[in-house]
């Protein structure tokens, strides 16, 4: 076991019936790192997510989040994780304040403590002032800022984010993508980044790309653009996966 | 599993599901409403039709209302177990679902704790049909209604692990209206709610064999039971059994690595 793995996922494979959704994929967040996992629609990012976060058993291989086994040690490892799925997963009718007091409640954060983790959350998730407006009332941006900051209430050591920002004007989307990232620098939170959106991107992140549930390239931008003698991520994909990317 | 967490999420998930329904007044105007059409006005029109012979626990002739109050509790518990299980499914298509599922907490636990916030909510209608009952003449000795917190309870805690198992096997949410149908329905008519198993089975035995191994036949003589301070010891057996048995399957269904959920076409939106 590396201490200093976020996530250790091993040789994963997960089938829909007769369709293999992932095929021996592994990958590795380290600590304070932030790792893209880049794949066009239907690669298995979603899969993957699912199988890291519990919600789906693989047929084969592991995963260790911070160092504890997800099928072994599962509530260790679900504690040491915060997530932010494709799919918006806050309650519609409820505010801010109670999406944020309920994954409190579900994450066991005594009352005391989580009154100031919220308001903590709040403001630094630039939410201030919305603390009672419904989820439904807020943009797009302003979810998702409410399910980041659900998702860290816990103070996880390890951040999933699949497709995060779909949906979201460009200057929501470049606010959102630098928040996160300054997470990986100021607090240590190892980020998982599925995305297909290559601007998100700097030369220095650390980039998987899936295809048809494979990983098949790895490395940072900047390695991955020399190694295929390309300028950018986007071409580094296209002339892997073969498809037009944004 | 910490006890402090365990109830910190009971709790959460108990006010969660409270303030979904403060906010959602026509589900809670709905479910109070369609037991009072029954009471109001089938039961004022079927009042000659259908006599009541003394049985237990009655111990003299009643009105036709009263016999039918407690299947028409039994009704409510029954359609909010369904609701429940709708809103899960509705859930999960949503996704709000996920938060739950990923919460560091076993999932036998967590889908507890949203059948006791369904039951609680349930618990809760039931009382204020009761209520407006009494204005109806329908007035069980005062005793029946705190026996009845505990007969509500098991009851629907079956009938909520019942909808817990079913939103375990529906994909979607279209599915749904097949349930009304082929389980709400059938599960209400074929029992004791609006008749007496001994006028079935004059009628039909064949339906009153039916009614016997319905076990929403026994939830609502736990019910009635208990509103006239008695209690049916073989009702709340087979309560509890089917309570864990409907759990158990639920649990199945909603595990990631044996139930439905790791089947064909039951994965996420794949991407």
């Amino acid at each position: 076991m590396n201490a200093q793995l976020a996530l250790d996922v091993e040789q994963i494979s997960f089938s829909y019936g007769q369709t293999e959704a992932l095929k021996q994929a592994s990958l590795q967040v380290s600590a304070g790192s932030f790792v893209a996992l880049l794949g066009a629609n239907g690669a298995g990012k979603t899969t993957l997510f699912s199988i890291v976060t519990g919600l789906y058993s693989p047929k084969q291989g592991s995963v260790l989040v911070n160092g504890h086994g997800l099928r072994t040690d599962t509530m260790s490892a679900l504690a040491s994780m915060g997530v932010v799925f494709q799919r918006s997963t806050v309650d519609m009718d409820l505010s801010v304040l109670q999406n944020l007091r309920y994954a409190a409640d579900l994450q066991g954060i005594p009352r005391a403590d989580a009154k100031l983790r919220i308001h903590a959350g709040i403001e630094q998730h630039g939410l201030s002032g919305l603390e009672k407006r419904k989820i439904g009332a807020l943009s797009g941006g302003q979810r998702r800022r409410v399910e980041l900051a659900r998702a860290l209430l816990h103070r996880p050591t390890l951040l999933l984010l699949d497709e995060p920002t779909v949906g979201l004007d460009l200057q929501s989307r470049s606010e959102f993508v630098s928040h996160v990232k300054s997470l990986c620098t100021d607090e240590g939170t190892g980020v998982l980044w599925a995305t297909h959106l290559m601007d998100e991107l700097d030369t220095d992140d650390d980039v998987y790309i899936l295809d048809h549930g494979q990983v098949i390239e790895q490395g940072t931008v900047s390695e991955l653009t020399q190694t295929h003698g390309v300028e950018d991520i986007s071409a580094v994909f296209n002339k892997l996966v073969g498809s037009k990317v944004s | 599993m910490k006890l402090n967490h365990a109830i910190l999420c009971l709790r959460g998930v108990v006010f969660r599901e409270a303030l979904r329904f403060i906010n959602q007044r026509g589900r809670f105007l709905s479910a109070l409403v369609r037991p009072l059409v029954w009471l109001f006005i089938f039961a004022a029109g079927f009042r000659s039709v259908l006599g009541v012979s003394i049985i237990p626990p009655y111990e003299t002739y009643i009105r036709y209302e009263e016999y039918i109050s407690p299947g028409l509790v039994g009704m409510i518990l029954l359609f909010n177990g369904m609701q429940s299980s709708l809103s899960m499914v509705y859930d999960r298509e949503m996704g709000s679902m996920r938060t739950l599922l990923v919460s560091p907490l076993p999932r036998w636990y967590l889908l507890l704790c949203k059948l006791l916030a369904g039951v609680s909510i349930a618990v809760l209608q039931a009382y204020v049909f009761m209520a407006i009952a009494w204005f109806w003449e329908v007035r069980p000795p005062t005793v029946g209604y705190f026996l009845l917190l505990p007969a509500l309870i098991l009851s629907g805690l079956m009938l909520g692990a019942l909808g817990l198992m079913l939103s375990s096997m529906i994909r979607q949410l279209e599915n749904f209206a097949g349930v009304m149908n082929f389980v709400i329905f059938p599960m209400f008519f074929a029992s004791s709610a609006l008749y007496p198993l001994w006028r079935i089975n004059d009628a039909s035995p064949l339906l009153f064999w039916v009614c016997t191994f319905n076990p929403f036949t026994y939830a609502v003589e736990l019910i009635r039971f208990a509103l006239y301070g008695q209690f049916n010891f073989v009702a709340m057996l087979v309560v509890i059994g089917c309570t864990g048995l409907f759990l158990a399957a639920a649990v199945v269904g909603y595990d990631p690595l044996r139930g439905f959920m790791s089947r064909k076409d039951g994965g996420p939106a794949k991407s």
